[in-house]
């Protein structure tokens, strides 16, 4: 039962096939299992799921109508606040932390009837592209556990693919959604910035960080989208627009007359000549169902990274500002304020955080300012008008979603340059706000790891990516005879 | 090579509040100098004419009504808390003796 889909799962549960518990309880056991290899869980939070399990197999029982993922389990990144549960942000500044408040996500997670498992692991306050910052040691790829799950939200990709949860809560800053979900052979989407609730989202980047649902399939997210989505009082950026109907799109998938572009920048140098051969093969399958395929040009994407590591940071070094150790978290020293914020966030902050924190400081600074965050500032602006150009011509825009497949855990780890090329595909739309989803596109032929497709659809039209998605998951499905994940390795007990 | 010597780091790390061990402080000025030159590039193409934006939506003050509703119990915003007393955060001191 546990490698079915969420919404198989969720029929079950309807047709009284299985009972909450009872699956719940498989996904306890399969971590049990296998997270003393995978490392996909900071805390697993047996009691509170399987008392969630029970209150809704309850209600079904008593005849109530329940929302579609009711009684299906889920994993939760740690960044989000969850109440009574240890939220850390994979970080020693936050260890022992249990927030007094339920983040907008988890609020309505719990009102869809989702249970949560527990926290999954993540690169420190989602800094990272690996999951190798989080203070409490890596996350191993299931598809090899010598690489990297990818980042920040390593965790809830490789519980996805390890059949730990069958749904998952991401949130992407830069990639941390789709490039985790491209290395690991999974589902992930960045939905429209303002699309889901930062509410109780311990904030990173707050202009460019979005929560978004992870899943093994298109449809899948589409559901988990829905039930998080909309707006949120609690958020002044959350758009008080309707959800766009990604569940209606991902069950359509039909792609005929569909212009779709192919952003010629995106390719190329640098890319895995596996991961490109995998695009273009997605690419004619989607020809073959009657898309129209266009090339577009998108020349400021070659400024994207850099206006990105100045953005980011800069909004860093001010949003961590609140680790002060006055009010919670860690404290550690004695003497003034001063010195205890000094000697706290010394001994708090792991070494990725504080490079860009110093960074960011850098870039804000007086005298600085206007050459580095300034210039970063226009270069958004340029690569916004790059995407509406681009979707002038285009319903979607198409790339791979990472340059390379997972890479193994410490080859990177020491040349932050090569580390943030990660993200050099999927940090555009952050930029400019809009929606991103990757789904998997094949094995690549040198190494046999799982590749990404990322889709982009302009603001607020994230239904065209789960249109697209969904029509490319089904005949490579159809290609392949199984998916995906059935020909990653199987994880035993040790 | 951008030029960002260990004194500009330390005076970094210092108005950023952290405490840098000095072994920190000569990784960082090398690696910062490398990844300045890398983020150095949008100058290039930073226009006089072309307007920044800090922000995907265009973004508007929300207000809410000002009226009592049901919030954090005193205990519980203070659950996290390094040290209280009284009901209130308790912290090191922030001014001095005058």
């Amino acid at each position: 039962m546990i490698q079915k889909t969420a919404i198989e799962m969720a029929a079950a549960l309807k047709a009284g096939e299985i009972s909450s518990v009872e699956l719940t309880q498989a996904h306890l056991d399969q971590i049990t299992k296998v997270d003393s290899q995978v490392h996909a869980f900071l805390h697993i939070d047996t009691e509170g799921a399987i008392s969630q399990a029970r209150a809704i197999d309850e209600k079904r029982n008593s005849g109530v109508e329940l929302p579609p993922l009711a009684g299906v389990p889920l994993a939760l990144k740690d960044v989000m606040t969850q109440k009574g549960i240890p939220t850390t942000c994979g970080s020693k500044m936050l260890e022992g932390w249990r927030p007094p408040y339920d983040s907008t996500v988890v609020t309505r997670l719990k009102e869809n009837g989702v249970v949560i498992l527990g926290k999954t692991n993540m690169d420190e306050f989602a800094m990272g592209s690996s999951t190798e910052n989080s203070a409490y040691g890596p996350t191993h790829n299931p598809w090899d556990l010598t690489r990297i799950p990818g980042g920040s939200g390593g965790g809830s990709s490789a519980a996805l693919a390890a059949f730990e949860a069958p749904l998952a809560i991401g949130t992407d800053t830069g990639g941390s959604i789709r490039q985790p979900a491209a290395v690991t052979g999974t589902v992930g989407v960045k939905p429209t910035y303002g699309g889901v609730s930062r509410y109780g989202l311990v904030a990173f980047s707050s202009s460019l960080d979005q929560a978004g649902p992870c899943a093994r399939t298109v449809l899948d997210a589409a559901y988990l989208h829905e039930a998080i989505g909309g707006y949120d009082k609690l958020d002044s950026t959350s758009i008080n627009a309707p959800v766009p109907p990604v569940v209606a799109a991902a069950k359509d998938g039909n792609v005929k007359g569909m212009k779709i572009g192919v952003i010629k920048e995106l390719q190329g140098d640098g890319y895995q000549p596996g991961v490109l051969k995998l695009f273009n093969e997605s690419l004619e399958l989607l020809a073959q169902q009657g898309a129209e395929i266009v090339e577009v040009s998108c020349k400021y994407f070659d400024y994207a990274l850099a206006a990105y590591y100045l953005i980011a940071p800069s909004e860093c070094s001010s949003n961590l500002a609140r680790f002060d150790a006055m009010r919670y978290g860690m404290r550690v020293g004695s003497g003034s304020a001063e010195d205890v914020m000094n000697l706290t966030r010394q001994a708090g902050f792991g070494r990725e955080v504080k490079r860009r924190i110093i960074l960011g400081t850098y870039a804000l600074s007086s005298g600085y300012y206007d050459a580095y965050y300034g210039s970063a500032q226009k270069v958004r602006t340029l690569i916004s008008r790059d995407f509406e150009n681009a979707f002038k011509l285009a319903d979607v825009l198409v790339s791979p979603t990472a340059p390379t497949t997972a890479f193994k855990i410490g080859e990177k780890a020491n040349d932050p340059i090569a580390m943030y090329l990660n993200d050099i595909a999927t940090i555009p739309t952050n930029l400019a706000g809009i929606g991103g989803m990757s789904l998997p596109s094949g094995l690549a032929e040198e190494d046999g790891l799982p590749a990404g497709f990322q889709i982009m659809a302009p603001a607020m039209q994230d239904d065209r990516m789960y249109k697209v998605g969904s029509a490319l998951e089904a005949a490579l499905l159809a290609k392949w005879g199984q998916p995906i994940l059935a020909s990653a390795p199987k994880l035993g007990a040790k | 090579m951008s030029n960002i010597s260990r004194d500009d780091v330390a005076n970094l790390a210092k108005l950023a509040r952290i405490d840098m061990s000095d072994s920190e402080l000569d990784h960082l000025s090398n690696e910062l100098a490398v990844i300045l030159d890398a983020v150095a590039r949008v100058q290039e193409v930073a226009g006089a004419d072309v307007p920044p934006t800090s922000h995907p939506l265009p973004l508007k003050n929300v207000f809410r009504a000002d009226e009592v509703r049901p919030s954090l119990t005193p205990e519980e915003a203070l659950s996290g808390a390094p040290a209280q007393e009284e009901q209130r955060f308790k912290v090191p001191q922030i001014l001095g003796e005058e």
